[in-house]
């Protein structure tokens, strides 16, 4: 292979001042990974350059950032890959974290987040602990493999849309530590984990953008997990939370009259008085573009789709 | 850079926080000040990378399986120099110990009727390795943070201890600098217990991870206390080819086969038996051999692992992490191809002397040093002896961090905290500053590249005097280099240029330790083979080494291996 740019953005607490981007070339051989090349930038050019690293095989968790724009592990990542697509390579340190000093990031409210959601197994008190293993299903063992997988580097968090706008959102990788326990069969603490997941900040407010799940290097697939706390939630009874009203709104309106009747939806939704009088102003914006029809018009296949949840409510 | 000083002190300070470290932090219970300092968030330790399983004879595969054979097993493992009184400890504490990781919620791999399931591993006669499919270290390591998280432990995250501090046989605390904010700081303690993991960046292909530097040995071996059996640098049969990326045993124990470049499962040459789950030490001796005598693929460096006739479902279900770390450093898909792989520099069995109880001892007679301890892969039971078997090391350091945190809380609820030196932190601080300042020409780069190199070629998995002692003034070249290293980064906060040159030193030292030892014993025995002396020698070499630090380099002495239940007796597999 050939000489190789890279543009790594650099920021010094000590010196302070916004970020910049430095330059540097290096000669990659076939095979290098990003993390080879960042070592020798700092073995060989400028022992300044900073980041984590430890495993160097795409399990402790420390190396994830920005490259090319998009989050990835350094150490699993084949420089020849983004050659193919980018002429140079740009590292950055991940989003939505604070910078300590070049690519590393400050991880104290990552980690804060995960010891709010009660982060170990709570087993059965009444249950008296047994001599040997618990015993478990090798499907109730699958369904929580994947989410035990996940190596903690939070690519996730990365580029999670809602946290970006709220930075009280839980994130994915809390929630998915959540499904951990909430999925296992040897926890017996449900009621009160999603008591407090039903809340602001948590399973509700994620808007479903998928990019955890995309970005995730193990494929845990924190999205899915998210769902399928909703779901317990939603059995569990849970269903006074906005989110859980918007869910089940939706599915009154579709089920209804197989369409989506999106101005009945937030009233649905929101409950008390107080906060359906404040989306007046709202419903008169939406009326006046005309996306508030005063009748739907009936659209094609709509009985296709009553049948199908007349099905599924049967089942 | 002046550097204020601000000292903390605690019952019960554990440096590392792998497996040995944080199940040691949950034995000392309630009602004690414990405190754990780790360079690595813990979550990013290397027992994290751990894949192919945790060694406990629950006979849920074989009911035949028992603690007695587990034990002639790793004794026979360790070619007898392990110390047997240790062995029957831990595997006899081993069942006990999965079923409290269970109970804590770790996952494991099931069986159709919900318990445990175990697959076979190299060197063990019978099926006892509990795993999570290949995941295993990182399941039990995610387990224990909860554990921490759950119990509040107070953790010095990113802290990176310098040196231990002892005077009068006494240890009073460490030293160590705060990464983030470039302070150095002492921590006093009643007790200390390192469990700093394992060593094996001295060597070119490993599948250790950076962080694996010997700072734990060092720091005690800097203290006075001798290293022990370190001549013993256990290869991994199949480590991805260049990367030294482990391909666990796993992949064996499910069936995989090792193929020559004529396709033969060339084991059958080597060990007939057991075949490619014969143990390590062998295997790899086999795979060089193949490769030495240009049977290697296309006559190259490496041979292959095939999976695929375990077919995708098996591999999906049991090895998916192996799957996916071939194809992603080595391009390789193995439901379609065979695996590239070569001996990978992969666990020290030696290290700091210890008890049963973590106790760190610094003499043949085993002279205690009062308040300090040990356990995991950083110290030396030993259970090991000259070869481990594969799974015999998490058990360890979940068995010992266990043993020894319970010890260590003992002791130090009875004590007050010992008084510290006046210069307590001074080599510390020396040290750092003389990093920070000094004026040379040599990059930590270029020393390491060439330490590694040279180890591989000349204290690998064969060895000759020859090669050991051109090895030793290679060293000591290096570490004349070394004097002039220079480093570009001079500042405060998070500076891991600094923190490089510090392990690079760590490196240089250690390396010595290895190879000193090695020159000296002159047989084979377990991992130490030597080409001029192709016999184990029990006459004159069934005894552990111990290696003291010196003006002139290490002093060897050697104390007794503790002989219970097995007579040495000729390995054959
Ligand atoms: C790739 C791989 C696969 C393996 N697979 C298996 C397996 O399947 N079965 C098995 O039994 N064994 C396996 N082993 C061996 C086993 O994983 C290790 O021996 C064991 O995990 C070591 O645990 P530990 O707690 O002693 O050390 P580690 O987990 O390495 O922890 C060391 C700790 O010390 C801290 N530390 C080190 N230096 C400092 C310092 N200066 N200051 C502060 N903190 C410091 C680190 O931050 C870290 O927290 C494997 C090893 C490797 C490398
Ligand atoms: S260095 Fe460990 S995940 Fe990349």
């Amino acid at each position: 292979m050939a000489e190789v740019r890279f543009n790594i953005y650099r920021l010094n607490p000590e010196t302070g001042g916004d970020g910049r981007f430095q330059e540097y070339k290096v000669e990659c051989e076939k095979g290098d990974t990003v993390l080879d090349c960042l070592n020798k930038i700092k073995g060989e050019q400028d022992g300044t350059v900073t980041y984590r690293m430890s495993c160097r095989s795409a399990i402790c968790g420390s190396c994830a950032m920005r490259i090319c724009g998009h989050t990835r592990l350094a150490c699993s990542t084949q420089v020849s890959g983004l050659l193919e697509i980018y002429e140079e390579i740009t590292l950055e340190p991940l989003q939505n974290f604070p910078v300590i000093k070049d690519l590393v990031v400050d991880m104290k409210a990552y980690w804060e987040k995960i010891e709010a959601i009660m982060p170990y197994m709570v087993p059965d008190a009444g249950e008296p602990v047994p001599e040997k293993e618990r015993l478990q299903s090798p499907e109730q063992f699958d369904t929580v493999f994947e989410v035990a997988t996940c190596i903690r580097c939070s690519a996730c968090v990365s580029d999670c849309t809602s946290l970006e706008a709220d930075d009280k959102f839980l994130a994915p990788a809390a929630l998915a530590k959540s499904f951990r326990f909430a999925g296992d069969s040897r926890d017996a603490a449900d009621k009160e984990r999603l008591t407090e997941l039903v809340k602001e900040g948590g399973i509700w407010d994620c808007v479903r953008c998928y990019e955890c799940t995309q970005v995730c290097p193990k494929d845990v697939r924190p999205a899915e997990h998210i769902i399928q706390l909703r779901e317990k939630a939603l059995n569990n009874q849970m269903e006074k939370s906005v989110g859980a009203r918007h869910v089940l709104g939706f599915m009154e309106s579709v089920g209804h009259s197989g369409q989506l009747d999106e101005g009945k939806l937030p009233m649905f939704a929101v409950k008390n008085i107080g906060a359906k009088i404040s989306m007046v102003p709202i419903g008169i914006k939406m009326f006046l573009k005309g996306k508030l029809p005063l009748k739907h018009k009936p659209i094609p296949g709509a009985e296709d789709v009553q049948r199908i949840y007349k099905k599924l409510e049967g089942e | 850079m002046a550097m204020e000083e601000e000292v903390f002190s605690h019952d019960l300070l554990i440096v590392g926080a792998g497996l040995a470290g944080m199940r040691a932090a949950i034995a000392a219970g309630e009602g004690l000040d414990v405190a754990i300092v780790s360079k690595l968030h813990p979550v990013r330790s290397h027992s994290g990378a751990a894949q192919g399983g945790i060694a406990a004879s629950l006979g849920n595969s074989d009911e035949e399986d028992s603690w007695e054979t587990h034990m002639f097993d790793t004794v026979k493992g360790s070619d007898y120099l392990g110390d047997q009184d240790a062995i029957e400890m831990m595997v006899k504490d081993a069942p006990g110990v999965i079923y409290e990781l269970e109970h804590m919620g770790c996952v494991f791999t099931r069986m159709d009727d919900g318990r445990v399931a175990q697959r076979r591993f190299g060197g063990h006669s019978k099926p006892r390795a509990c795993f999570a499919a290949d995941w295993t270290g990182h399941t039990i390591l995610q387990v224990l943070y909860e554990q921490i998280m759950k119990r509040r432990v107070r953790v010095y995250e990113e802290w990176y201890m310098v040196s231990l501090i002892v005077r009068d046989n006494v240890c009073r605390g460490i030293v160590a600098y705060d990464i983030d904010q470039g302070k150095l700081c002492v921590i006093r303690a009643k007790a200390v217990l390192f469990a700093t993991g394992g060593y094996g960046r001295a060597f070119k292909i490993t599948s250790n991870a950076h962080a694996n530097s010997g700072d734990g040995i060092i720091a005690t071996y800097r203290a006075g206390i001798p290293l022990e059996d370190m001549e013993f640098v256990q290869f991994h049969p199949t480590g991805l080819w260049r990367q030294g990326i482990l391909v666990s045993e796993g992949a064996r124990g499910e069936g995989a086969y090792i193929l020559n470049n004529d396709g033969e499962r060339f084991m059958t040459n080597y060990a007939p038996e057991m075949m490619e789950l014969a143990p390590r030490d062998l295997t790899s001796r086999a795979i060089q051999t193949e490769i030495n005598e240009g049977r290697g693929i296309g006559g190259q460096d490496y041979v292959y692992i095939d999976l695929r006739h375990l077919g995708k479902e098996r591999i999906l279900e049991r090895l998916p992490q192996i799957h996916d770390l071939a194809y992603d450093f080595t391009g390789v898909d193995c439901f379609e191809e065979p695996i590239p792989i070569q001996p990978t520099a992969h666990y020290s069995m030696g290290g700091i002397p210890c008890t049963m109880e973590g106790q760190v001892t610094c003499d043949p007679g085993n002279t205690p040093i009062k308040g300090f301890f040990a356990a995991g892969e950083c110290s030396c039971v030993s259970v090991h002896g000259a070869n481990r078997l594969g799974t015999n090391s998490l058990l360890e350091a979940v068995v010992f961090g266990r043993r020894a945190g319970t010890a260590a809380s003992e002791y130090a609820k009875g004590e007050v905290l010992p008084e510290l030196p006046d210069d307590a932190n001074q080599p510390a601080r020396e040290e750092i500053e003389w990093v920070l300042n000094n004026q040379g020409s040599e990059s930590v780069m270029a020393i390491k590249d060439d330490l590694q190199t040279s180890m591989m070629e000349n204290c690998g998995i064969f060895r000759t005097e020859e090669q050991l002692k051109s090895q030793l003034a290679t060293i000591s070249k290096l570490r004349e280099r070394f004097s002039k290293v220079k480093i570009d980064d001079k500042g405060r906060r998070f500076n891991t240029d600094l923190i490089g040159a510090l392990e690079l030193s760590r490196l240089l030292e250690f390396s010595d330790i290895i190879v000193t030892g090695a020159v000296a014993r002159q047989e084979c025995r377990g991992s130490h083979y030597r080409t001029d002396h192709p016999k184990r020698d029990d006459e004159n070499w069934l005894k552990h080494t111990l290696a003291y630090r010196t003006d002139d380099g290490p002093r060897l002495e050697y104390k007794p291996v503790t002989i219970t239940t097995y007579q040495p007796e000729e390995r054959k597999y």
